[in-house]
């Protein structure tokens, strides 16, 4: 399968949503709203659950089901008051010693008058500066689309993790053949250079793990719940500050042209 | 720094971005260029003498990293760290390495951000001044190792962090790596933050994507030259997003004071004090006492 065809999988119609994940990993998951700023970004949603017996924060970027919740979920694409709202569940999560599991799903965060009002670019940096050292684990899983800066500010995380038919980008293909190119139809080959499937992220480290979507729902969900039980597990027997040093040698060793040679 | 002349490319009449005024061709004092706000003409001499701000309208020309660097140092005392590094084409992405090569050609630099230790009106910092004319000063793996290993250095030595961005975001020819340099700088800048240190940001035109959604907005201070284009999205995405125009001044520096994400504008001339003074308060970023 070629990259672009990836691609296509990652935004098909009736892939599952955040909140299918949701629903059948957690139990008793309470939304809690607001950024305590601004609004509510629907983009985003956040809430408490119970994995098995332990409480988690939860945090997704939901795409929504039918056209009139796409609409109202803006497809995903949050504002900056969506990745607000993110942060202080996480703080939350770090008050009350809570574990943090993200789900991904966006074409990346919403380009228009009021994000930038609002500083789109600085409530994702604040994310990625806050999620950097948040004293709790946190683990991000991309359930299909992860697009660039807007993926990225919920995706700090100790472990990472992509669905097999998920794609995670600095730029949309269509962006990166336009900017190339000057034609954004070529978009198949600009999915090629972009590297951007699993296997190309986790051959580069950047993702911890593909998940295999060969399998039925119910294994698929009984398998993130056990994979999510163990990286948290194992999160528990270190010190904060091995928990933290952990997470910061993870993003420090990507890219880093001495660790290269 | 011969080597570098040879390969220095001298661009039109209208940027004086090339000019260089440690390295640079000198240029005669008769040269006159047109300013492209005011399109009044001003001898280049002016023009250099006046740190490449127009003397009859203010605007402010782009200049490359070299001559901010000289403008804010004190003179002699900047020593450069990881000058050496370069990029490799980690992702196998076409034509990159040409591109490289260019950039190459087009800035004498290395790579789109020169990094170092300088002292600042005595006021011993660290500091990264970003090059617009490499690659239009993107982020890729050697831009995000070399401020991450800055911010390292400057948390160890319990120094106060200067830096001007001017970035058109993160560099596409490096895929996925260069999109998680925005996580490693802000972890960098997190730790020196949480170690008591003084960040003082310096947005310049532009400073859009990758940049302004990681360390560029993440400064103790954020500060902007006049007219500068700060943003997350650039106007062309957000007119195609949206599909209508964008007001006048959408995003420039004095938008973005007014909607309260930059704490001063300061204009070219009054940066150096500026700053110094604002060192000054941080007695120079360490040992602060708290009563």
């Amino acid at each position: 399968m070629s990259a672009y065809d990836i691609v296509n999988k990652a935004r098909e119609k009736d892939r599952l949503l955040a909140s299918d994940y949701i629903e059948a990993i957690f139990s008793d998951f309470m939304e809690m709203h607001g950024d305590r700023r601004y609004s509510d970004d629907k983009a985003v949603v956040a809430g408490i659950a119970f994995l098995d017996q332990m409480p988690v924060t939860v945090i997704s970027l939901e795409k929504g089901h039918d056209t009139n919740e796409k609409i109202m979920r803006n497809f995903a694409s949050a504002h900056p008051e969506g990745y607000r709202k993110a942060l202080r569940q996480m703080k939350l999560a770090e008050k009350f010693c809570r574990p943090v599991i993200c789900f991904v799903d966006t074409s990346g965060a919403y380009c228009g008058i009021g994000a930038e009002e609002r500083g789109q670019g600085q409530a994702i940096a604040e994310n990625l500066a806050e999620m950097m050292t948040l004293k709790v684990p946190i683990i991000s899983i991309i359930i299909s689309e992860g697009g660039s800066g807007g993926a990225l500010a919920l995706a700090v995380a100790d472990e990472v993790w992509m669905m097999e038919n998920a794609v995670y980008s600095v730029i949309s293909p269509e962006g990166c053949a336009s900017i190339l190119w000057k034609d954004s139809s070529k978009m198949a080959e600009a999915a090629e250079c972009l590297k951007l499937t699993g296997p190309d992220l986790l051959s580069f480290g950047i993702i911890d793990q593909v998940i295999s979507e060969e399998q039925s729902k119910e294994d698929l969900m009984c398998y993130i719940k056990t994979e999510l039980q163990r990286a948290i597990a194992e999160r528990r027997q270190l010190s904060q500050d091995q928990l933290l040093e952990q997470r910061y040698k993870r993003f420090r060793a990507i890219g880093n042209p001495q660790a290269q040679k | 720094m011969l080597k570098k002349n040879l390969f220095k490319k001298v661009k039109s009449s209208a940027d004086v971005s090339a000019f260089n005024k440690q390295s640079g061709p000198n240029i005669p004092d008769e040269m006159c260029l047109r300013c492209p706000s005011c399109k009044k003409m001003i001898f280049a001499s002016d023009l250099e003498e006046n740190l490449y701000v127009c003397n009859l309208c203010g605007h402010h020309f782009r200049i490359n990293a070299r001559q901010r660097i000289h403008i804010i140092a004190d003179e002699g005392s900047f020593r450069e760290q990881d000058g050496d590094l370069t990029s490799v084409n980690l992702i196998d992405f076409p034509s990159y390495e040409s591109k490289l090569k260019h950039a190459h050609l087009q800035s004498a630099e290395n790579e789109a951000v020169i990094c170092g230790f300088c002292t600042i009106g005595g006021h011993e910092t660290a500091l990264f001044v970003m090059e617009a004319n490499f690659m239009m000063g993107s982020m890729g793996t050697v831009v995000g190792e070399k401020i991450t290993h800055l911010f390292e250095g400057a948390t160890k030595r319990s120094l106060p962090m200067l830096g001007f961005a001017v970035s058109g975001g993160a560099r596409m020819q490096e895929g996925m790596y260069s999109l998680m340099q925005m996580a490693k700088t802000s972890g960098a800048v997190k730790r020196h933050s949480d170690a008591g240190n003084l960040f003082i940001s310096f947005l310049t035109d532009p400073t859009t994507g990758g940049v302004t959604a990681s360390f560029a907005m993440l400064g103790d201070i954020i500060l902007a030259e006049p007219k500068a284009l700060i943003g997350f999205a650039g106007p062309r995405v957000i007119e195609q997003t949206i599909r209508q125009k964008l007001p006048p001044g959408f995003q420039r520096a004095e938008f973005v004071l007014d909607k309260g994400f930059v704490d001063a504008i300061i204009e070219r001339k009054q940066q150096k004090e500026y700053i110094t003074k604002l060192l000054a308060m941080h007695d120079g970023g360490k040992n602060h006492v708290c009563l």
